[in-house]
């Protein structure tokens, strides 16, 4: 392979790479924590905490803890406080004041609107593809 | 401190003895965090698992970069008659490690950024990136040429130029049209992530290219075509299959099309380790550099299995069942340690030339029991993944996470059992190569400055 085979090969890669990077950078998502909302809040406190080492969305995270992507359709406000509050036995009780655990309830709330988590509910086909 | 490295072991050195201390640390947390699989809620209210969690995949991924950094600095120094500049090295060793000093004590005191693998506060990205503008720099000035290179040169300039771009897109989530919509979010998280991988393993693939060529003999293969078709194959897969991680989320279905097959490319290289397996045997076994020959050889039989894995992973239609389970953990533990760990150690006992029989004889039982307890290990984590799985897929409604996790409990046992095992074996290694570190002077087997 020649030097000038290399470079025209490593340009054809750097201009698609950087083609599809800007395509998905730019990729038109409806915002669902606008900056300063309180979901926003909620999910700078989730990063905060950490609450990612042990627990998921959309199946990424920790795995010591559940997925929480669809916690909030799946669990009233009112239990999930409850968790919040006192903790579990392998959960730390991270004293959230009220304010707070409405904040982390807005991003659930958020998360959850933006679609499901349940790879159960994924349609697979015969090309190894999946589908909604 | 600057003064006290002066004119003494090369700076690479020092890069190896932190990263060395990096492993230990990965693998006594690590260890914490599996006692905490198998006794939930140990140390609940003082250093949870969102404490160790962090505090291991970090010191593992420092491990790994540090490590790679001290290799290419001192191979690349062995290959241009020194690097540009020794002082730069020393610069980034020093904000390197001051870094990670600062992010281990942050986690301790229970600081984070909570960004999934850099867990810490965006702050401390700040040195990280000036110290790899120096590795940057000292990388593109040393090579200086860049006419007729061979394939490791383009691979270390490569894993180089784009770590700094994916690290910094992985920072992208600070501004608020970036982290506003969750999707969109993960998708551009996930694509740095699966990219800079791809860039640690470019520092490290290229190394190891390079010991080969040297245990050999010839360096045919470095400028061969075959070489370069793989390097670009690989730069291809680093530039795009990254969307594998992120099947399940609801993202425009043409970045699974993209990454599905780019993904399957790899069949390609999981077809040339089988063809030269047995001649890049021969080839390496006629000279003696015994322990880096045997930590390349175990290397090389877990690209084999991790790939297999990584391969059949990366089918959508498959990934449903994997994703959010134990498999994906073994998956990247696999990686990290059979694959990364393993070639970064073939470097350490290279460039810190063992020689000494009874160093070598430890070092050597080090590695067998490793190589006994890692299967066992990676095992029980694909046995708790499956089980995890049809929890998932079938029975998540009517029995509670809880539940399923207490199902596991055995196998979290075997996880326990081989990892203490795993982390003896390592401990070994580790404890032996920074004793040649620390007590003798490590002779440099190659004329260079770094
Ligand atoms: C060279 C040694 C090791 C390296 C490089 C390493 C690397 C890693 C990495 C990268 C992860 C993140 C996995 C993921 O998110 O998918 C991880 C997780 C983990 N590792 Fe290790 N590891 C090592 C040894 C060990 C040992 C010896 C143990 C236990 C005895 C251990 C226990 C764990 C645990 C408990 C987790 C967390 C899994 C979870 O999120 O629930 N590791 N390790």
């Amino acid at each position: 392979m020649s030097d000038r085979a290399k470079v025209m090969t490593l340009i054809i890669l750097l201009i698609s790479f950087f083609c599809y990077t800007l395509f998905l950078y730019k990729e038109n998502y409806s915002s669902n924590a606008e900056y300063g909302s309180i979901a926003d809040k909620g999910k700078r406190l989730w990063q905060e905490k950490n609450c990612n080492s042990c627990h998921q969305i959309y199946g990424l995270g920790g795995y010591l803890g559940p997925d929480l992507t669809n916690v909030y359709s799946q669990r009233s406000e009112v239990y999930i406080k409850a968790f919040l509050q006192a903790g579990t036995n392998v959960m730390p009780n991270f004293h959230l004041t009220e304010e707070q655990m409405n904040e982390i309830m807005a991003y659930f709330k958020s998360i959850d609107s933006s679609g499901y988590a349940t790879p159960a509910k994924l349609k697979t086909n015969y090309d190894g593809t999946i589908e909604r | 401190m600057m003064e006290q490295l002066k004119d003494k072991k090369p700076i690479s050195h020092f890069f190896i003895m932190t990263g060395l201390l990096l492993l230990f640390s990965t693998l006594a947390f690590g260890v914490v965090g599996a006692f905490q699989y198998v006794f939930p809620g140990l140390f609940r209210n003082s250093f949870s698992f969102e404490k160790i969690r962090p505090l291991h995949v970090s010191s593992a991924v420092f491990w790994i970069l540090i490590t790679a950094c001290g290799a290419v600095i001192y191979y690349l120094g062995a290959v241009k008659n020194g690097v540009w500049s020794v002082k730069l090295a020393k610069w980034q060793w020093l904000l390197f490690t001051i870094a990670v000093i600062a992010i281990l004590v942050s986690y301790i005191m229970g600081i984070f950024g909570g960004r999934e693998y850099w867990e810490f506060h965006p702050i401390f990205a700040i040195p990280i990136v000036i110290a790899w503008i120096l590795f940057l720099i000292n990388v593109i000035k040393s090579v200086k040429i860049f006419r007729k290179q061979p394939v490791y040169v383009w691979m270390w300039l490569t894993g180089t130029i784009f770590f700094l771009f994916t690290y910094l897109e992985s920072y992208l989530w600070l501004i608020p049209y970036f982290r506003s919509n969750i999707v969109h979010d993960m998708t551009i998280q996930w694509k740095s992530y699966g990219s800079m991988v791809g860039c640690w393993n470019m520092l490290i693939y290229g190394s190891s290219i390079y010991l080969m060529d040297k245990i050999s003999g010839s360096e045919k293969y470095s400028y061969s075509g075959i070489s370069f078709a793989l390097y670009f194959l690989g730069l291809f897969n680093l530039m795009f299959n990254w969307g594998h991680h992120i099947y399940t989320l609801p993202a425009p279905k043409y970045i699974q099309y993209i990454s599905y097959s780019v993904s399957m490319t790899e069949l390609l290289l999981l077809g040339r380790i089988i063809y030269y397996w047995k001649s890049s045997v021969n080839t390496a076994r006629k000279h003696y550099h015994i322990l880096s020959y045997r930590f390349l050889l175990a290397a090389d039989l877990w690209i084999f299995l991790t790939l297999i894995l990584a391969i059949a992973m990366s089918i959508p239609a498959i990934n449903i069942y994997t994703h959010g389970t134990h498999i994906t953990v073994a998956h990247t533990m696999g990686a990290t340690i059979g694959i990364n760990t393993f070639l970064l150690l073939a470097f350490v006992c290279n460039i810190f030339n063992i020689h000494q029989p009874t160093t070598e004889k430890r070092i050597t039982t080090g590695l067998y029991i490793t190589l006994i307890a890692l299967p066992i290990f990676w095992f029980s984590l694909i046995i708790a993944g499956v089980l995890k799985s049809n929890w998932q897929m079938h029975h998540s409604n009517e029995i509670p996470f809880s539940v399923m996790m207490y199902s596991l409990h055995n196998y979290f046992v075997v996880f326990l059992i081989s990892g203490i095992l795993l982390a003896i074996g390592f401990f070994i290694i580790v404890g032996n190569l920074l004793a040649t570190f620390f007590n003798n002077q490590p002779t440099k087997n190659n004329i260079t400055n770094a």
